[in-house]
């Protein structure tokens, strides 16, 4: 399904990003814009400050409802690194333990003037749900909820694939591993096809592959040796333990025989094909080691570049023009 | 009202002249040049040529330094600042093609200073107007003009550079 400017809660009328829950629905002008945008910042982690000035003043809450730590120090070192304050609310083990309703919590962060909430949830369209709710000058990131989204880790994904890629338009891409539970994998699959990547494979088990996938533009492979041959890209996906406990797969070591990413699986693609994880990888179970470290894997990357591509999100979202005042040329500055 | 504007290559000759003159009497030796995106890029360019420097040129943009950011929002296509040069201790040459209000050498300047402490900072402009909004003088100016405050001066470029007035709309 995509959203038309009227029904997004993300964009207002002008489609402009107000807040960043989905890649669904996003036209490729406003990726390719986060694209541009996360570029010019990836230069300012290598400076001697690593910090610009441009969101002095505002105050972002990470709000996480589900741990994760990498995630949330990304976003942390992100709204730093442009200057904004940044507050850190763990909520499983906060507020909401004590009875307070979700949605007192928020009206209280508003009554602190906060700017912007990033959100952590695990039940999918939670993100949406608070950015329903929310006073009006603020705005929300998604940082992933249930199996629906994850926006930056997608976009962060575009910024490594475009820098070693360069052009989507004659890219093979292949996803690999858990489909069915990886939020990560559908703002993959929106992103990757919107950006107009011809071709998009996923490649799991039948039981990790949901059903009508194919309806999203990509191709399904069980093998994962033909999955993979010719690919420019491969992306694994990590594979969660309590998975093997729902008795969707027989064993780690069965998987990692069948869809584990090996020297001699990785020689199917490309020889020039970049390898690709979200993190945090399971040695042995998804990928090799020998691969994870090697030569071809661009792991360590995403996650500078994640830093990157959250600055350019917030940037864009809080530097919204108000809706009355004529954007200036830079000619008067002087 | 719009002013007789003079030939770029000209003044660019002016400002070289006035920077040596202005190095000798300062007993600077070795001048780093920084130009700021995108006019004063070019003309760093230039100057950068005629004076024969060594050190590469290094570049600012200043976006991320602007303080209208929530007014004006996000312009996603930044250059990002090239500074190949060691700032510290450095005798800088700050390059903009138009100084108007200041504002934007308030930028550039909290800008070099997140990568270091120069000795000093001169300040050269193509051209230099009326309607100063903060304590901002250039050490070296090709031109100077006066112009309505609902004008701007504006070089055009980059292969071949010409001023231009416009009337602002």
């Amino acid at each position: 399904m995509s959203l038309s400017h009227r029904d997004s809660v993300q964009l207002d009328e002008h489609g402009r990003l107000r807040h960043f829950l989905t890649i669904e629905g996003l036209k490729r002008d406003a990726l390719v814009e986060i694209l541009d945008a996360a570029e010019s910042f990836a230069t300012v982690g290598a400076q001697t400050v690593k910090k610009v000035p441009l969101l002095r003043g505002k105050t972002i809450v990470n709000l996480f409802f589900e741990a994760s730590t990498r995630t949330r120090t990304t976003f942390e070192l992100a709204a730093k690194r442009l200057s904004a304050d940044v507050l850190n609310i763990n909520v499983s083990t906060s507020a909401t333990s004590k009875g307070e309703s979700l949605l007192d919590m928020l009206h209280n962060l508003e009554a602190m003037h906060c700017d912007m909430f990033v959100v952590r949830h695990n039940q999918s369209g939670a993100a949406h749900f608070i950015a329903r709710h929310v006073a009006p000058h603020i705005s929300v990131i998604n940082a992933g909820d249930g199996r629906h989204a994850h926006p930056t880790q997608a976009m962060l994904d575009m910024f490594t694939i475009r820098r070693h890629k360069g052009d989507f338009g004659a890219l093979r891409v292949a996803i690999v591993g858990d489909i069915m539970h990886s939020r990560v994998a559908r703002s993959q699959i929106h992103a990757l096809t919107t950006l107009g990547v011809p071709e998009v494979r996923v490649v799991a088990p039948r039981t990790l592959i949901p059903a009508q996938v194919e309806g999203l533009g990509v191709h399904v492979y069980h093998d994962l040796r033909e999955g993979l041959r010719d690919v420019d890209v491969i992306i694994m996906l990590r594979l969660q333990r309590e998975r093997m406990q729902g008795a969707l797969l027989p064993s780690e070591h069965e998987y990692f025989e069948v869809y584990g990413l090996t020297p001699e699986t990785l020689a199917h693609a490309k020889a020039d094909a970049i390898v690709m994880h979200p993190g945090p990888i399971n040695r042995g179970v998804e990928i090799a080691s020998s691969v994870a470290d090697g030569p071809q894997s661009v792991i360590l990357e995403q996650v500078t570049n994640g830093i990157a591509v959250r600055m350019a999100v917030m940037s864009l979202v809080l530097g919204r023009p108000p809706e009355a005042e004529e954007p200036r040329t830079g000619g008067g500055h002087g | 009202m719009n002013p007789a504007l003079p030939a770029v290559d000209t003044l660019v000759d002016a400002m070289a002249r006035d920077l040596k003159a202005l190095f000798a009497s300062r007993q600077v030796t070795e001048p780093a040049m920084i130009g700021i995106h995108t006019g004063g890029v070019w003309v760093a360019e230039r100057l950068h040529a005629r004076l024969g420097l060594e050190e590469p040129l290094g570049e600012l943009d200043i976006t991320f330094y602007r303080d209208d950011f929530t007014r004006i929002g996000m312009h996603p296509q930044v250059k990002p600042s090239k500074l190949p040069l060691q700032v510290d201790d450095r005798h800088i040459v700050l390059v903009d093609d138009v100084l108007h209000t200041g504002r934007t050498i308030r930028a550039a300047l909290n800008e070099i200073f997140d990568y270091g402490r120069p000795a000093a900072v001169f300040l050269a402009v193509l051209v230099e107007r009326s309607g100063r909004e903060l304590p901002i003088e250039a050490a070296v100016a090709g031109a100077h003009i006066d112009l309505a405050p609902d004008q701007h001066v504006k070089l055009v470029g980059p292969d071949e550079l010409r001023l231009i007035v416009q009337d602002a709309s």
